[in-house]
């Protein structure tokens, strides 16, 4: 049976979830798929850090847009998200890379770019007592901080599906096409057919792109995490390193998150990922290094998710520039999370109005083919 | 006094020494493979054998003579070459065989060709209202304390709940001269007519008429309550007293220590985050691994023996320890094969050691109320989520225990599921009106114990550590 | 709520509990010694406060948490006593960086 809607959305990540629930707000009927459960793999396990800080230039409007909905995400969604702001810090360990954080703040104020801040020791020492004496100041981003990614993502699927989306768990979409002006789509035996179909597959988003005529340089990869038993408050800033790869975050229940982009092997096509725990060691060792009171603490648990990284580390965000009603939102190189929110807004105003005051043109899909289409 | 593994391979690695862990170790030494056997655990044994080359209850009539045979399987895997390390806890192997092991409060990393996982199993959980109350303790603790310390209870004590393990251990406790003041038998009296097609097997096999005796020993000695059909434990920031219903009446006794047992069930920890696809056992009401006849894994190169792979009981374990090890050793030495043991005997020796075991297994179903609590009671002790918790979060969309982890943390504790697992994916089926397959459980994670930042900290790995270390 | 059998004849072992002594025996564990000492050896947790004692002595309930010779958080039902260990109480969430 082919049941006929307003668009197509496949993928329950974060970025899928809100577009959807922004194509209800803007009075479409919208159809989720997913082939797993909403939130299953990025948007779900990921640090849920909130970050506008070090972020690559194309994509700061976005991440912009989507703070102000961040700060607001309990009257969009009628739950908090356990989002919490309490900016996030970039730490230079030593003298050349506080340098090379003057240059990005200057690059970024010229642009017309403030919330990035240059900070010296003594700011420093204030925002994040715990740290080394010997780091010598940083960056800091006073409106980020962190959400809940399980609770963030469920509560975007749970909104749209009280909007009138349908969501469709546990069955993956298959066998895409375009006939007769509508865009189709199998789920099991049923099938939807809708003339927008917006492709938020995350990991798997490439080959969906690439079987619809428009492959892309994404590779898959599966950054790990692990988390620490609950220690007393010392820490509110989310941390990241400068020369280091390392991020970190302490939560309101005393549990502190470890990551920074180590990867773990991944089995994409089995839902699965093998830990390295010889680089996860290599995390431990710098915060071990950096903040002598996390010495003791125990790592209780450890995982990664898989994610989608384009070559440019840039996401793919926008119209097909093949396809009409076909929009890619995928390819957030592990920093998506943040971008949800925001995304799907600007993703219902590109389908609907067909157009966006957020400025995202360095995003599209169509940098990749401009030498062999035109 | 902690020693690290001689060498970074192996040909078989064994996890657990318990008494599959012990035959399965010893098999493989004998037949020539380089053979490693972690345990967590000060000694070998396992949890029936438990202390057994140190317990200070030296009168073997209290233990029993079903305990001291252990004694010859450590015997002949001290008489083998295998390498054997103690205090060593792993807690990470993956589908590559990689295995992270933390001994003396450092970790090392080696590698095998073959692992057998022989961890064993750990009581079901039993989650009545004051289960966490300090006094309430798992009766398999209390066989622990006595087995490894010579302890027994001596305040006033009740012990609750039902299976062999329960009588085995009232008996050795008042063998040793400890206290009970009453059992709460739990077992349902529906389970008598459902088990008695399984009987015939049952009476020929070894657990009967041991069985029996013990039952009678301890029925002469203590005030023996059947019929229990709810239980709660109460006080204040300490066990003060265990009320019950038996036959519709409820009656309330002063205690000090609750026991409480309900069967045991695999320990799944390690090998589900090695992601070994493991199914719902509708008759043991747990998650059972889906092995072959030789306790192979859907992960190659790791099998499964003893209670991990299905609860079957200490003499299964050795023969499936044995079975295990013999397919390694076909597997990576045919010729050495032909020495061991025929596969047939071992299949023969297997569903001798297994006769009984559905009969038991229908006897001891524990029934629905103690596997799924309600109301205030706490699920996860960790987090301290109580049912009421659960279901509130199911009604909100929470359709699983990964799902749940948007709303609770539960099963996100030290514990990592071991004492709530089971009663979750229980609870949320019956909410849901799911089987529990269908409900699913935790994704299981490394690493399956907590290790310290420093642990891993000092781990080598880069080119610059290691010279690090040897420049040290 | 437990008392030591008469045919145990391991040699005793000296640890101390929050500075006071214990006395133990070869061959106990942490938990096993704090339960047979008859002292309040319960901890708090660190998501409630909730007092608790060891529950499973097998590993696998962490009820049993105690800081060991200055490293917190450890299965004391896993850990056997040493000559002169310093065991501590935990109350609620462990201090760090001790
Ligand atoms: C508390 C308890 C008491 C029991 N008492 C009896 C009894 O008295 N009589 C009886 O017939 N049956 C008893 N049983 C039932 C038991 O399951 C036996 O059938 C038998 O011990 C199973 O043997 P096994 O070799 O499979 O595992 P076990 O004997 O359980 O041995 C498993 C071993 O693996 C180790 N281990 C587990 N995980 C790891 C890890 N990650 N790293 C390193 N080592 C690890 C454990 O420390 C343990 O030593 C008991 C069970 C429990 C849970
Ligand atoms: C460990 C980790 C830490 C991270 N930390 C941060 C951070 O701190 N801050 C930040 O901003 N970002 C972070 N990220 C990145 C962020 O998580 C991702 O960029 C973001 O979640 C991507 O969202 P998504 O919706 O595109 O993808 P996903 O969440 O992967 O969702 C895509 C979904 O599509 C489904 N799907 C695929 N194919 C089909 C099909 N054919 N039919 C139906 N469904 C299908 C998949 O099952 C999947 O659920 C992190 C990522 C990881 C892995
Ligand atoms: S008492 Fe359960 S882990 Fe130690």
């Amino acid at each position: 049976m082919t049941t006929n809607v307003d668009a197509i959305v496949i993928g329950g990540g974060i970025h899928g979830c809100s577009t959807t629930l922004h194509l209800c707000l803007a009075g479409l009927k919208p159809v989720l798929i997913e082939k797993d459960y909403a939130g299953r793999h990025a948007s779900g396990v990921n640090a849920g850090g909130v970050r506008q800080l070090a972020r690559h230039i194309p994509e700061i409007p976005l991440s912009i847009r989507s703070m102000g909905i961040w700060e607001k995400i309990n009257d969009l969604l009628d739950d908090d998200c356990s989002f919490e702001s309490h900016g996030q810090v970039l730490v230079a360990e030593n003298e050349e890379e506080l340098a090379v954080c003057r240059a990005r703040v200057a690059e970024l104020n010229a642009l017309g770019f403030t919330h990035e801040e240059l900070i010296d020791a003594s700011e420093l020492r204030r925002l994040v007592p715990a740290v080394a004496e010997t780091c010598p100041g940083g960056v800091v981003s006073r409106r980020d901080g962190a959400a809940n990614p399980a609770q963030t993502t469920t509560a975007f699927r749970r909104k749209a599906e009280q909007l009138g989306a349908t969501v469709r768990e546990g069955v993956a979409a298959g066998n895409i096409r375009y006939s007769d002006g509508l865009w189709h789509v199998d789920v099991g035996s049923d099938s939807y057919a809708a003339p927008v179909l917006v492709n938020a597959a995350g990991a798997w988003a490439g080959k969906i792109a690439a079987a619809l005529g428009e492959p892309v340089p994404v590779e898959t990869v599966a950054p790990m995490l692990m988390i620490t038993s609950r220690v007393p408050h010392f820490i509110d800033p989310v941390v990241i390193l400068r020369g280091r790869k390392l991020s970190f975050k302490q939560f309101k229940n005393g549990t502190v998150l470890i990551g920074g982009g180590h990867l773990a092997t991944s089995y994409q096509d089995r839902n699965e990922t093998v830990l390295d725990w010889k680089s996860l060691a290599i995390s431990a060792r710098t915060v071990f290094e950096l903040f002598p009171v996390m010495r003791g603490a125990t790592i209780v648990r450890a995982w990664a998710g898989i994610e989608a990284k384009m070559k440019d580390d840039i996401p793919v965000f926008g119209p097909s520039s093949r396809h009409k009603g076909l929009y890619h939102q995928f390819g957030f190189s592990l920093h998506g999370f943040q971008l949800g929110p925001g995304a799907g807004a600007v993703m219902a105003e590109l389908i609907v109005n067909g157009g966006t005051q957020t400025r995202i043109s360095d995003l599209g899909i169509e940098r990749f083919h401009r030498s062999a289409a035109r | 006094m902690s020693v690290a593994p001689k060498r970074e391979d192996y040909d078989v690695v064994v996890i657990g020494a318990g008494p599959a862990g012990l035959a399965a170790a010893a098999t493989s030494a004998e037949a020539g493979l380089s053979t490693l056997l972690l345990d967590e655990n000060a000694g070998p044994g396992g949890q029936v054998f438990r202390a057994i080359s140190s317990t200070p209850v030296t009168d073997r009539s209290q233990l029993g003579a079903d305990y001291w045979v252990g004694a010859e399987l450590v015997q002949s895997l001290r008489a083998s070459t295998a390498e054997v390390i103690h205090r060593a806890t792993v807690w990470s192997l993956d589908r590559n065989l990689d295995i992270a092991v933390s001994i003396g409060g450092a970790s090392a990393f080696v590698k095998a060709k073959r692992v057998i996982l022989a961890t064993g199993a750990l009581e079901r959980p039993f989650a009545i209202p004051g289960w966490t109350l300090p006094g309430v303790m798992t009766a398999g603790a209390a066989q622990t304390m006595l087995k490894s310390s010579g302890l027994v209870p001596d305040g006033r004590t009740a012990i609750a709940g039902q299976g062999p393990l329960l009588w085995l251990l009232a008996a050795q406790i008042l063998r040793l001269g400890g206290r009970i003041d009453r059992i709460l038998d739990t077992t349902e009296r529906g389970n008598y007519l459902a088990a008695l097609p399984h009987a015939f097997a049952f009476l020929t096999s070894p657990y009967f008429t041991k069985g029996l005796s013990m039952m009678r020993e301890v029925k002469a000695k203590v005030e023996v309550v059947s019929g229990v059909t709810e239980l709660a434990a109460a006080g204040e920031g300490q066990l003060a007293g265990v009320s019950y219903v038996a036959g519709g009446k409820r009656e309330t006794i002063a205690v000090d220590l609750l026991l409480l047992h309900q069967g045991v069930v695999p320990n799944v920890n390690l090998a589900m985050s090695a992601g070994i696809e493991h199914r719902w056992d509708d008759l043991q009401l747990c998650w059972s691994p889906v092995l072959d006849a030789n306790g192979s894994s859907s992960v190659a190169g790791i099998a499964i023996a003893g209670d991990g792979a299905g609860i079957g009981g200490a003499n299964a374990a050795v023969v499936r320890g044995r079975i295990a090890a013999r397919a390694a050793v076909e597997a990576l030495a045919p010729a050495a094969a032909a020495k061991l043991p025929a596969l047939a005997t071992l299949r023969r020796d297997l569903a001798k050691a297994e006769r009984g075991r559905v009969f038991l297994d229908t006897l001891f179903r524990p029934a629905p109320q103690f596997r799924i609590p309600s109301g205030d009671t706490i699920v996860c002790r960790c987090e301290e989520v109580t049912a009421n918790d659960v279901l509130e979060s199911v009604a909100i969309g929470a359709t699983g225990p990964n799902q749940l982890k948007a709303y609770r943390r539960t099963g996100m504790g030290p514990c990592q599921g071991r004492l709530c697992g089971l009663t979750v994916t229980e609870l949320m089926a019956q909410a849901r009106g799911k089987t529990p397959q269908e409900i699913g459980y935790y994704r299981l994670r490394a690493p399956v114990k907590p290790i310290t930042l420093a642990e891993l900290a000092a781990v080598p790995k880069t080119e610059e550590d290691v010279k690090a270390v040897v420049r040290g | 709520m437990f008392r030591r059998s008469e045919q145990d004849k391991r040699p005793p072992v000296q640890i101390f509990v929050d500075g006071v002594v214990v006395a133990a025996r070869e061959g106990d564990t942490v938990s096993a010694a704090l339960l047979a000492s008859g002292q309040d050896a319960r901890r708090s947790t660190a998501v409630s406060g909730a007092p608790r004692l060891p529950y499973c002595m097998m590993g696998v309930c962490f009820d049993c948490l105690v800081t060991i010779d200055g490293v917190g958080n450890r299965q004391g039902c896993l850990v056997p006593v040493a000559e002169g260990m310093q065991i501590e109480i935990q109350k609620g969430k462990r201090e760090i960086g001790r």
